[in-house]
């Protein structure tokens, strides 16, 4: 499904406390608020933007290099690695990971290794391999190299759900100075509030950056049972045996025989 | 977690149309089947708790209107059975922590339904080769002491006619509820045999006393599930409820003109079907060796 809802009230403008030849970049996302209901398969927003050059600067504009960064809530999540033991598939150990997103979608015109060299990927956390993802280690809390297994793991885990993508061809430029980002979103969608990290490059160099948000929410009777279940367990879980002991009641005399 | 609608409801009718067959709860069915089609075994197992409560108080109005229920015998269980079923939900929120939860849920299944079931199959093989030739079904009777009449704290129960220590009756009642609460079953399965051959309780009151048993059991697992693990999926367990009670009532006319004995076959055969399968689950490597669980802000 898409939804290309234009919401100019929502436009984000930011210059940022880049470069001092910063462009300016003027974004805005087709749908802010996206409702999970009972049938929500997953959701496909459009973000578009247009890249203003500085008043001063004239000739055509520069070759632009866009990348968009989608972090989710943030959460902690313990992975487990199971291994034989004495025939048969044991937990044996595990690693936490600390306030690391949900969701995180990082999206580009064309593969982050092309745009930057890897010292700024890094430092502006560009790419999966990049972004930090603290595990807690002993007494510590600390980002692991890249290939530990864990981690490899955990990145793999998030991606088959579609929870965690990285898609050089989400970016595409309308114009040299106009472009869209495809942000798709699966159908276990974590709630809450998701930041958008635009960040645009010039011959490697970051010349601009702006940020949106959006809104993930849930309606209706999902909803209310969901919230329920966790801000009130003990009136939930007699509202539950109530409805069984209806339930039980209703069948007996629905089917009573003399 | 998307799952079919129509499967889970289907999968009640089924179960409920067996559980009414032999007189059980079914949640040793249950349980399974809703981890088997990927259902979280924490889920399934705390709200099958839910539809198992349904299920046996539709039973027990039936065996009340019957006056074939033992209140006081039926007290003094349920009164260990909460004990059991509160020990039974801490030792459940202990091991989720420590993430060997669905590991213990996998062995004791393995365990319980492979022995229960090859009993079963056992004895009702026994009892048919013996009504083969001839002979009466049942050989064994109800009525001699065993050294657990010889306990101290006897106490009377009119209505079944026995006079039994309280030791044996507390024990049956606590391991019941302890059993139920960690792998989503009634335990009426364990529960009507060890009535009948460990405290001679007569067949008349056996499955009603049971009954209210199983349910004050399941009805509490509900609350405390849902209170300290918040796993009780509502919407789910209610979907259960509606197939397994329909299924019951049709499954009760079948197994009344089924011999017992092939009955009791039958369900033993099911019984450690259902053992195996998970003995299989637990020893096949898994797709992926990794898995996620969420710890908090999920």
């Amino acid at each position: 499904m898409r939804r290309i809802v234009f919401v100019l009230s929502m436009l984000t403008i930011a210059c940022g406390g880049g470069p001092a030849d910063a462009e300016r970049l003027v974004v805005s996302l087709s749908n802010p608020r996206v409702a999970i209901t009972s049938n929500f398969v997953g959701d496909k927003l459009v973000l578009f933007g247009t890249v203003e050059p500085d008043a001063g600067k004239t000739g055509p504009p520069p070759a632009y290099d866009l990348v968009v960064t989608v972090v989710g809530p943030r959460q902690t999540l313990r992975t487990r690695r199971k291994q034989r033991v004495l025939g048969i598939w044991v937990n044996v150990d595990s690693r936490e990971f600390v306030r690391v997103p949900s969701y995180l979608a990082i999206l580009s015109n064309r593969p982050v290794a092309q745009i930057a060299s890897p010292d700024i990927l890094r430092r502006l956390q560009i790419g999966l391999d990049n972004f930090l993802l603290p595990q807690r280690i002993g007494p510590d809390i600390a980002d692991t190299v890249r290939d530990d297994p864990f981690r490899h793991a955990f990145v793999q885990l998030q991606s088959q759900h579609g929870l965690y993508r990285q898609n050089a061809d989400a970016v595409t430029f309308l114009t040299p100075a106009v472009f869209r980002a495809a942000i798709s979103l699966p159908a276990d969608v974590p709630v809450g509030n998701y930041a958008v990290d635009v960040k645009l490059f010039v011959g490697g160099g970051l010349v601009g950056r702006t940020n949106a948000s959006l809104a993930v929410t849930k309606t209706g009777f999902e909803q209310y049972v969901a919230e329920a279940a966790r801000d009130n367990g003990l009136l939930y879980g007699f509202a539950t045996m109530l409805m069984a002991l209806f339930t039980g009641w209703l069948a007996s005399v629905v089917f009573k025989r003399d | 977690m998307p799952v079919n609608i129509f499967l889970v409801l289907g999968m009640g009718l089924a179960v409920g149309y067996m559980s009414g067959m032999f007189g059980i709860g079914g949640g040793f069915l249950m349980t399974p089947l809703l981890i088997f089609i990927g259902v979280s075994p924490a889920v399934a197992v705390a709200s099958v708790a839910g539809h198992i409560a349904a299920s046996s108080f539709s039973g027990a109005i039936n065996y009340w209107n019957r006056r074939a229920l033992d209140v006081a015998l039926a007290l003094m269980l349920l009164g260990a059975g909460i004990l059991g079923t509160a020990t039974g939900v801490w030792l459940f929120t202990v091991l989720r922590a420590l993430d060997q939860l669905d590991l213990i849920i996998g062995l004791s299944y393995v365990t319980l339904l492979t022995v229960v079931g090859a009993i079963m199959i056992h004895e009702s093989v026994r009892a048919i080769i013996r009504a083969y030739h001839g002979m009466p079904a049942t050989v064994r009777r109800p009525g001699s002491h065993t050294w657990l009449h010889g306990l101290p704290f006897k106490v009377r129960f009119k209505r079944s006619k026995i006079y039994v220590s309280a030791i044996p009756v507390w024990a049956i009642g606590f391991l019941i509820g302890f059993i139920g609460a960690i792998m989503g079953i009634g335990g009426g399965f364990l529960l009507v045999p060890m009535l009948i051959y460990f405290l001679r309780v007569p067949t008349a009151t056996v499955i009603g006393t049971s009954m209210v048993l199983t349910l004050v059991t399941m009805a509490s697992a509900t609350v405390m599930h849902a209170a300290t693990n918040h796993l009780v999926d509502a919407v789910l367990a209610l979907i259960l409820m509606v197939g397994g009670v329909v299924g019951a009532q049709f499954g009760a006319r079948t197994g009344q003109k089924m011999r017992g004995e092939r009955l009791r076959l039958l369900l033993g055969l099911l019984v450690f079907a259902v053992g195996l399968r998970f003995a299989y689950e637990l020893m096949v490597q898994p797709d992926d060796l990794y898995s996620i669980r969420y710890t908090e802000g999920g």
